[in-house]
């Protein structure tokens, strides 16, 4: 390695004894990496235009999802019968989902809050489990999770039939753990000091949890609540498992079940509106995790994305 | 607890060393103070059991239902709650199909599919994360919004314009193609092509597989790669000794994030080929489970899937430990 490397460095002082300006572009390390920048924006594109394929046909004037017929918002609320406003199945999928969306984050919200602070500074064997209890949804497969439910709600929750109680218990249970991590990881980056502060002026552990903690919790706690809300929203493999019957359809079931039977611009439009409450839930979620700090938007960006 | 309020002198207000610690660490510390430390299990106690409820023990009812009887007349599984009463002969039956019998082909072909997705994400996806991260400047923020946008559109949706650009008819592709004159009528896309089921799964899970790749090609010290030229190193070998070896944990964590929910899948190739031809293990799973009668086999091809992706997962969460263990040395 290290005789190769003296050799490479012999090549490049002669190289640049001999040809002093000319760097041949292979060799010319400050040169623009027009292959990769152009391979990065052609991906760009390519995952963006059937996204915008997708909005595009929620204004077409004809029945057709692929052969465009002018611009119109007769899916929207313009056609009597079968657009957005008119047809009662479409309303029920949205519905179901802003109602389904809503619960789970005023369910899971709290219970994930709470974990986090617990499992922070709870210190035991008995800890450990928990926290590992509360990781491995995050890394077991949706098709797995969702079959589970499915057979323990067929089989042993009996009383809990298939349908909106059974997503809301199974959107609640793939929720918690990323509130959990969102919230632990700002909980770590504050640090007990404050707390100890408070305690040491006179508060009770839980006042000191109520008034100092949970304010500086809440940029987490509400961006959490954000991000539930898409997460429920978009999800389709649990509630696919668990809907059970049409009066509990969500938007993605809908849009899946629709999709290859007898579609019309109208289901583009609803996919539409998923895309609109979803993106304002997370640009939600962005602006509190930004803040006023410098240099917050990346951080923001890779939280939502939840790799941290 | 009177300290605060009894206008007490500035000698007060700033403890001796000896004082300190008994004032801070023993008695206000949040973790060790007697009357909170029983806190902290009361407020994790509620997601915990939750958890145990609602996963560790549906969890388990797949091995139940799995090893369990089927009421005849009704032709319901009957979970058997107690591992005493496990009985392991449709486990068997189902994992001799399995490998050797009618449900080795959906097998081969879902292991074909999730390997060439995953090879043209490394293709695809390598060169673009490793951009974003190094070589941006200064438009790296809008280049990770812009990467990160499919991360939350819903994949539905994302399918949706897929099978608009495919359609037979008038879809973009074919009018694109017959335009170009490579084609004379309308190619049924959508209508069994293992390529196109490959191409939604690359598009459906590629940014899955940037994001963790991205994070850890950012975290690389340019200085290194700049100590590697300056020694008259090629780009090549530098790419070969330097960028690769230090991203290889990103990488495979980004294989493994994206090929779990792959080799998962049922729902891509029903939108987008829809022929039972295309047909994955999570198409079986999904029959036997929400639509068959015998929800017990589903039970058991669940197992023998998490049995295989969990081999994945050991490998991964093996080399984390060692990787951790390296850093903290």
């Amino acid at each position: 390695m290290s005789s190769l490397t003296a050799v490479d460095a012999a090549n490049a002082a002669e190289a640049f004894q001999t040809r002093p300006r000319r760097l041949t572009p292979w060799r010319n390390p400050w040169r623009r990496p027009w292959f990769l920048s152009s391979i990065t924006w052609l991906y760009i594109i390519w995952s963006l235009v059937p996204v915008a394929v997708a909005v595009q046909f929620s204004f077409n004037a004809g029945r057709s999802r692929s052969f465009w017929q002018g611009f119109s918002f007769r899916w929207y609320w313009q056609d009597p019968y079968s657009s957005l406003v008119s047809d009662k199945s479409l309303q029920l999928a949205l519905r179901n989902s802003l109602v389904l969306g809503i619960l789970t984050v005023l369910v899971s919200v709290p219970i994930g809050v709470l974990l986090a602070l617990g499992l922070t500074r709870w210190r035991s064997k008995a800890s450990a489990v928990s926290n590992g209890i509360s990781l491995v949804p995050l890394v077991t497969p949706e098709i797995v999770l969702g079959s589970a439910l499915f057979l323990v709600f067929t089989t042993l929750f009996t009383r809990i039939p298939l349908g909106m109680q059974a997503m809301l218990l199974g959107h609640v249970t793939f929720s918690i753990s990323f509130i959990l991590v969102i919230v632990r990881s700002r909980l770590l980056s504050i640090g007990p000091e404050y707390e100890m502060a408070a305690r040491d002026l006179g508060a009770t552990s839980i006042q000191a949890l109520r008034t100092i903690l949970v304010p500086l919790l809440m940029p987490a706690i509400v961006a959490s609540a954000a991000i539930t809300f898409a997460g429920s929203l978009d999800d389709f493999v649990v509630s696919s498992f668990l809907y059970g019957n049409a009066q509990a359809i969500t938007v993605p079931i809908k849009l899946y079940s629709a999709a290859r039977a007898a579609p019309t611009p109208a289901l583009n439009a609803l996919a539409t509106v998923l895309l609109i409450g979803s993106t304002l839930a997370l640009l939600v979620a962005y602006l509190v995790l930004r803040g006023r700090r410098k240099g917050g938007s990346e951080q923001a960006l890779s939280a939502l994305a939840s790799f941290e | 607890m009177t300290q605060s309020k009894g206008g007490t002198g500035l000698a007060e207000a700033e403890p001796t060393p000896e004082q300190r610690p008994t004032l801070a660490r023993d008695k206000k510390d949040p973790t060790f103070d007697r009357s909170t430390r029983r806190l902290w299990p009361i407020l994790a106690a509620p997601g915990t059991i939750w958890l145990i409820v609602l996963f560790v023990v549906p969890f388990y009812g797949i091995f139940a239902v799995a090893f369990g009887q089927v009421d005849f007349l009704f032709n319901t599984p009957i979970p058997a709650w107690n591992p005493l009463h496990w009985q392991f002969t449709l486990f068997g039956e189902v994992l001799h199909a399995s490998v050797d019998g009618p449900f080795s082909g959906v097998w081969r072909r879902t292991f074909g599919y999730v390997f060439v997705s995953l090879v043209v994400c490394v293709a695809v996806g390598y060169p673009v994360a490793y951009y974003v991260a190094r070589l941006a400047g200064r438009r790296r923020g809008l280049l990770l919004a812009l990467i990160l946008a499919p991360w939350w559109i819903n994949y539905i949706t994302r399918m949706l314009g897929w099978m608009t650009i495919l359609d037979e008819k008038h879809g973009y592709l074919n009018s694109f193609l017959e335009h170009l004159g490579v084609i004379d009528q309308g190619v049924n896309w959508l209508g069994g092509y293992p390529g196109v089921v490959v191409l939604g799964l690359v598009y459906g899970y590629l940014p899955f597989f940037i994001v963790p790749l991205y994070a850890s090609l950012d975290r690389i010290d340019q200085r290194l790669l700049e100590a590697s030229r300056d020694l008259g190193v090629g780009a090549a070998r530098t790419f070969w000794h330097i960028t690769l070896p230090l991203s290889r944990m990103g990488l495979i964590t980004a294989l493994v994030i994206t090929a779990l929910p792959m080799a998962g899948d049922y729902y891509t190739n029903q939108l987008l080929s829809g022929s039972p031809k295309t047909n994955m293990i999570g198409n079986t799973i999904y029959y036997y489970l929400a639509q068959g009668p015998q929800k017990n086999v589903g039970a058991c091809l669940v197992i023998q899937l998490s049995l295989v992706l969990l081999v994945f997962m050991a490998y991964y969460l093996l080399l984390t430990q060692r990787a951790s263990k390296e850093a903290g040395r």
